[in-house]
């Protein structure tokens, strides 16, 4: 397990936890009791320090090491039910975008997220999750897909930004993203977009645009991430507790902006804490709002989708 | 320009100062260093008359240059200006950012939006002011544009954007990123309408804009040697680790990987607008 600098009481306490247990196994003592005491100490200092995290400390865990990807979601709540689907039928596949078809309890779903890697190698592949306009043109594919075959599409969000590179810029990257959130805005199926990590500006977006749009409890969503933003504006990389706080880029901040529709809770310590049981809560609210928007006809979906995101903004008259 | 003083009494003088001033009666080109008296620049549309260098100018110099003088336009929604819902403080507060930008630039935004009529044909024009904080896209610019599309829709007039931006405004955070869907969401209708939308990337387009609205034109089109991408060339060039090749992300090269439908020179540009929108009409 990695710890975060903020968690080392909890890392103190389960080494001696651990410890403990090590002491009564050699020596044959009982040490039920001291395990007993601590456990409860760790649960009271779990509960007190993620029930107060601040705005950075949500950042870090959006991006804990151990916090579960796109795939590991797909498989957990298809039950390994899944197709891949790969290519954008132009250029390439980018490994940075995965999509296909998974069932979720009998109904036929178009999953497309940003992937992750987890092992050095895995992450250059999957290029930490950055993808190229190709990859935002698979994921625009696969829509239309699920468009012609009235399927809905649930779009996992989890990445640093769409990639700054020079390919990316030849293959018009601001296009890929535009275009995106043009069709994606006018798709005539139910669209659920659910943030599990990072959901870093426009490369984020570009698969965003959703009738539902949930973030998990400790992810965040702004239009730059608070490194670049302190870097930008206090000229110095020393400002990103700051700038995550000014940002108001927690899912809290967000849904009182009113720019998401919902947060999902994480267990208590995060989703890397216990995997299982965040797959089967995103199962669940993916279940309980598919059947919702199935009640509504395209057009109206449409029409309020395209609705809710004009309303977002604030100005003075 | 007449009919922009009859329509608005005093908003040119940020304009007029600027050319009565002493120091500007001369124009020297920020590329072959030409010099030429200003006021022979500005009837060459700021194009210099050398090497065909365009100058940045902003909304006014194209509202000025693009619609009919004899008919009447109108500005829309020209009050509109900023909220800060988020309190914003970096090195100095948002509102006073907002407010040293508008006393500065005698703009409310980076964005003013007008009816009027280019070569008889009606349209709206949506153009961006670079001076008024980098062209930043925060909610403004996403509900002028919004509300032009409404003009559009029951006026049934096609829709120009003359973009001009470092990218979305950092200091509206989110609410500059929605910005993006905001104005991609809206500009469906204008498309099921059957309206023509024309984008123009100007001298720079970059960022959430050029995410958004400014690739999303039945045409896209620019002006020469303009700097258009997504991630801004300081960027790109440390994600790869060496210099850029000439040429990266100008007009020139966006046309050549397919992105753009014509780079058009400055000084035919209004002719140009009026043939397209003449050939489009139904
Ligand atoms: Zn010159």
């Amino acid at each position: 397990m990695n710890f975060l600098d903020f968690e080392k009481p909890i890392a103190d306490l389960i080494e001696q936890i651990e410890k403990q247990k090590a002491i009564g196994e050699k020596s044959k003592v009982d040490v039920s009791v001291a395990v007993r005491q601590l456990e409860l100490k760790l649960a009271e200092t779990r509960k007190n320090l993620y029930s107060d995290l601040t705005p950075w400390q949500r950042v870090q865990l959006s991006r804990h090491p151990d916090r579960p990807y796109t795939l590991a979601y797909i498989d957990a709540i298809t039950d390994k039910n899944f197709v891949e689907l790969f290519g954008d039928r132009t250029v390439k596949d980018d490994k940075a975008i995965v999509g296909g078809l998974g069932s979720i309890d009998g109904q036929t779903v178009m999953f497309i997220g940003q992937q992750k890697g987890t092992t050095t190698k895995q992450r250059q592949f999957r290029n930490f999750g950055m993808a190229n306009p190709e990859g935002y043109r698979k994921a625009l594919r696969l829509m239309k897909m699920a468009e012609k075959f009235n399927k809905p599409v649930v779009t996992l969000i989890d990445t640093p930004g769409a990639f700054p590179g020079l390919e990316a810029e030849e293959r018009g990257q601001g296009e890929a993203i535009a275009r995106n959130l043009f069709e994606m805005a006018r798709l005539k199926v139910p669209i659920i977009c659910i943030i599990i990590g990072e959901g870093a500006s426009g490369g984020a977006l570009g698969i965003g645009i959703g009738d539902k749009v949930l973030m998990l409890e400790n992810t965040w969503y702004s239009v730059i991430s608070p490194e670049s933003c302190s870097s930008i504006l206090w000229r110095s990389w020393d400002y990103k507790e700051k700038a995550a706080e000014v940002l108001k880029l927690t899912a809290d901040d967000m849904l009182k902006q009113k720019l998401i529709d919902g947060i999902i809770k994480e267990p208590i310590g995060g989703a890397h804490t216990q995997p299982e049981q965040m797959f089967k809560i995103v199962k669940h609210e993916i279940l309980k709002h598919l059947k919702e928007l199935k009640k509504e006809t395209p057009k109206e979906l449409v029409d309020k989708r395209i609705d809710k995101f004009c309303a977002m903004g604030v100005v003075v008259e | 320009m007449s009919w922009f003083k009859r329509i608005k009494e005093g908003i040119t003088t940020s304009t007029k100062e600027k050319k009565e001033t002493p120091e500007g009666l001369w124009h020297k080109c920020s590329s072959c260093k030409h010099i030429v008296p200003s006021k022979d620049h500005a009837s060459r549309m700021y194009v210099c008359e050398k090497c065909g260098y365009h100058d940045r100018i902003n909304s006014q110099e194209y509202f000025e240059m693009l619609l009919d003088e004899d008919q009447d336009a109108i500005e829309l929604n020209e009050n509109l200006s900023s909220a800060d819902p988020l309190n914003f403080v970096d090195t100095k507060k948002y509102t006073d950012r907002n407010k040293d930008s508008q006393k500065k630039t005698g703009l409310k935004d980076a964005i003013r939006t007008v009816a009027g009529k280019i070569h008889g044909e009606g349209v709206v024009i949506a153009c961006m002011d670079f001076t008024f904080i980098g062209g930043s896209m925060g909610s403004v610019v996403g509900e002028k544009i919004s509300r032009a599309i409404d003009y559009c829709l029951e006026n049934k007039l096609p829709l120009i954007i003359i973009s001009k931006s470092g990218g979305a405004r950092m200091m509206e955070a989110a609410y500059s990123l929605m910005q993006m869907a905001k104005t991609s969401a809206k500009l469906t209708r204008l498309a099921d309408a059957g309206l023509p939308y024309i984008s123009l990337l100007t001298d720079p387009t970059t960022g959430g804009v050029t995410a958004s609205y400014a690739m999303l034109g039945d045409l896209n089109i620019s002006e020469p040697g303009a700097l258009i991408g997504f991630a801004g060339p300081r960027v790109v060039k440390e994600t790869i680790g060496k210099d850029l090749p000439k040429g990266f992300q100008t007009a020139e090269f966006v046309l050549e990987h397919g992105f753009l439908d014509f780079i058009v020179d400055r000084r035919e540009l209004k002719l140009k607008l009026g043939q397209v929108l003449g050939m489009l009409k139904s």
